[in-house]
């Protein structure tokens, strides 16, 4: 189970996030999203870009309502709303959004 | 019953009818064999079994050490015992699981499930089966019957609702939690459950939240709530010498509506005048060893509550809205972790937070304006291990009672849903019990076809428009699989989450209309 992105093979679970955290690069980001069905746009990015910061900061996801808090201050309340981040991401900011963004998955009862 | 026929059956969940012809949620559907034969979870890796003290992987000799340890289980466990030797298969739990309701499924019919087990214990440890099993419906363990048993023991929620119809009280939870033991003795075990249990090990909770990121959560979370009511209201982390110690699931600091309702408890916290915190320690109220069987996971997860209720001093323990770690609490943490002689005796140990607010609410200490709901027309789904596992308050029947007096004291639009399928007839939501996990999300969807229709009477007869949860796996699973029946992903309410938006805290300005905009928006979608 891997992604080949250029000419390099990441390795990656069952359901599509990656194995080794280090391997991200904005060029995987695009693969991965590509096989979610995602195309990225400035919008996607601001919150693949938060939540690897926070991430770093914090070495978890954060929680939906923190993201759309950030998003809502950075980009506006017409982008940084619970229905439009699940319009960006269809499987859920959290889930989906992380494996975009090369996070491990949030595991239980979320 | 309807005709044995399964070309039918194979729609997907998608195009199921959410309500039968005759309207019943409890419809039986036609029979589809072995329809969900290959809905399995994803197994644990190496490194997860082993923290847990389990075998990496399936060992050489897994099919010896499974019946060892099968016979072991029935000579330690009496009641797993008296259960597989019990049933004369009377057939009247055949319809009463979720998912054969929702899949069709033959082998999801609470007995097929039992024997699953039951014809490899007969196969060893019965006279007739160990030389005439022919005779006795007996069979040998083969790599086959474990790839049957890791299937349908995790289609399986442990909700006991087939046991209340059980004339001899066999509990089909036991049956499914002794088989996982099994499996994960013998190096079989399933990724969702291990990982999680090994990061509550790690860490304290199931999401992995270190103590950093929930005190930077918990912060935020009072920023919002002085945002929203111009009331500083305190979410206290560690603070020692507090009265109380709230435990409550770790979505509560992730995931929506639980977040809604973390914040309800600390409103009416804030108004009963009362001291309390949480633990980063024990930053965790479930107890997914319940789920696995394991009984030494299960205390290494409770002893956590206790050394954190020990190092803060308090005098109190609440729990806050998490079905099974309810049970566990209720039931079990006497015996898993105590005894709790070191908490102020004038309490129940440990207590519900809707014990809590129920208390509050009839000594009037909550200010709370039930309008700030009109929005809102509401059911509430009884949890399983709420409803059949434990209780509340000093009456027989609390665990129904004193949910809905507090939603009825908070909200003016409350319907209840088809009697057979709440209270000790609750149909589970089909994401409990460890299976809240989205490889097998199809029987997920499928298990809570029964609820969904019930839902959809109450919709259709009174318009109900949101229903009220007090477990943080049944709001996930609701959040995920409404959408697939009609409904919006916030349809689904914490039962504080109405608490909270009727308060009105000491000294809040109230504007004419303020119904909260989360709530508004949910009602327009649903429209």
């Amino acid at each position: 189970m891997s992604y080949e992105v250029n000419g390099q093979t990441v390795e990656h679970d069952e359901e599509g996030y990656i194995t080794n955290l280090s391997d991200w690069s904005e060029d995987l980001a695009k693969v991965i999203a590509e096989q979610e069905g995602i195309e990225m746009t400035d919008e996607h990015w601001a919150v693949v870009n938060f939540l690897r910061d926070y991430y770093e900061e914090y070495q978890i996801a954060p929680a939906v309502r923190v993201l759309i808090k950030a998003i809502k201050k950075q980009m506006g309340p017409e982008i940084g709303n619970n229905k439009h981040m699940y319009e960006l991401f269809p499987y859920g900011p959290a889930k989906q959004a992380c494996k975009i963004a090369g996070l491990p998955k949030p595991t239980g009862c979320v | 019953m309807a005709p044995l026929d399964d070309s039918e059956n194979k729609k997907p969940a998608e195009m199921m009818d959410i309500r039968g012809p005759d309207g019943d949620p409890l419809e039986i559907p036609r029979l589809a064999c072995d329809a969900m034969a290959e809905s399995k979870p994803y197994p644990a890796y190496p490194e997860h079994n082993l923290k847990l003290g389990f075998p990496g992987e399936l060992i050489d000799n897994w099919q010896e050490v499974a019946i060892a340890k099968m016979g072991e289980l029935a000579k330690k466990n009496r009641a797993f015992q008296v259960y597989l030797d019990a049933c004369v298969k009377c057939g009247a739990c055949t319809d009463k699981c979720h998912y054969f309701l929702g899949s069709g499924d033959p082998k999801n019919m609470p007995v097929a499930r039992q024997d699953l087990l039951r014809s490899v214990y007969r196969r060893y440890y019965t006279f007739a089966g160990k030389y005439f099993p022919w005779l006795v419906g007996a069979r040998d363990l083969t790599k086959e019957v474990l790839d049957e048993w890791y299937a349908y023991y995790h289609q399986c929620s442990q909700c006991r609702r087939c046991s209340v119809f059980c004339p001899y009280g066999i509990d089909t939870a036991e049956i499914s939690m002794a088989a996982r033991e099994i499996m994960d003795s013998v190096g079989l075990g399933d990724k969702y459950c291990n990982e999680i249990i090994g990061k509550v090990k790690d860490v304290g909770n199931n999401l992995g939240l270190q103590e950093k990121a929930l005190a930077a959560t918990l912060e935020g979370l009072e920023e919002d709530i002085e945002d929203d009511t111009g009331i500083s209201v305190r979410i206290p982390l560690d603070e020692k010498g507090a009265d109380i110690l709230l435990v409550t699931p770790s979505a509560d600091f992730f995931a929506e509506p639980h977040i809604e309702g973390l914040i309800g408890y600390a409103k009416v916290f804030h108004e009963a005048g009362v001291s309390w915190t949480l633990s980063s320690y024990a930053s965790e109220a479930a107890n997914f060893g319940m789920f696995i069987g394991s009984y030494e996971n299960m205390r290494d997860v409770s002893l956590r509550i206790r050394k954190a209720a020990e190092d803060l001093g308090v005098k109190r323990i609440i729990f806050g809205e998490c079905g099974h770690a309810w049970r566990v609490a209720y039931s079990f943490l006497n015996t898993l972790a105590g005894p709790f002689d070191f908490l102020d005796p004038n309490y129940p140990v440990p207590q519900h937070i809707l014990e809590f607010t129920w208390n509050e609410i009839q000594k009037g200490t909550l200010k709370l304006d039930k309008s700030r709901n009109d929005h809102i027309r509401l059911t509430y789904h009884d949890s399983c291990n709420v409803a059949r596992a434990s209780r509340m308050g000093d009456k027989p029947g609390g665990q129904f009672e004193i949910p809905r007096n507090v939603l009825k004291a908070v909200c003016n639009h409350y319907y209840d849903m088809d009697r057979d399928t709440i209270m000790e007839s609750t149909v589970c939501c089909g994401g409990g019990g460890g299976l809240l996990t989205d490889e097998i999300m199809d029987i997920r969807v499928k298990g809570a076809g029964p609820r969904m229709k019930a839902l959809k009477q109450v919709t259709d007869d009174f318009g109900v428009t949101h229903m009220a949860a007090i477990c943080a796996i049944c709001k996930t699973q609701f959040s995920k699989v409404m959408p697939k029946y009609g409904y919006g992903m916030d349809s689904i309410l914490s039962v504080h989450q109405l608490v909270s938006n009727a308060i009105i805290l000491g000294g809040q300005e109230v504007e004419e209309d303020a119904a909260p905009q989360g709530d508004a928006a949910a009602a327009e979608a649903k429209q």
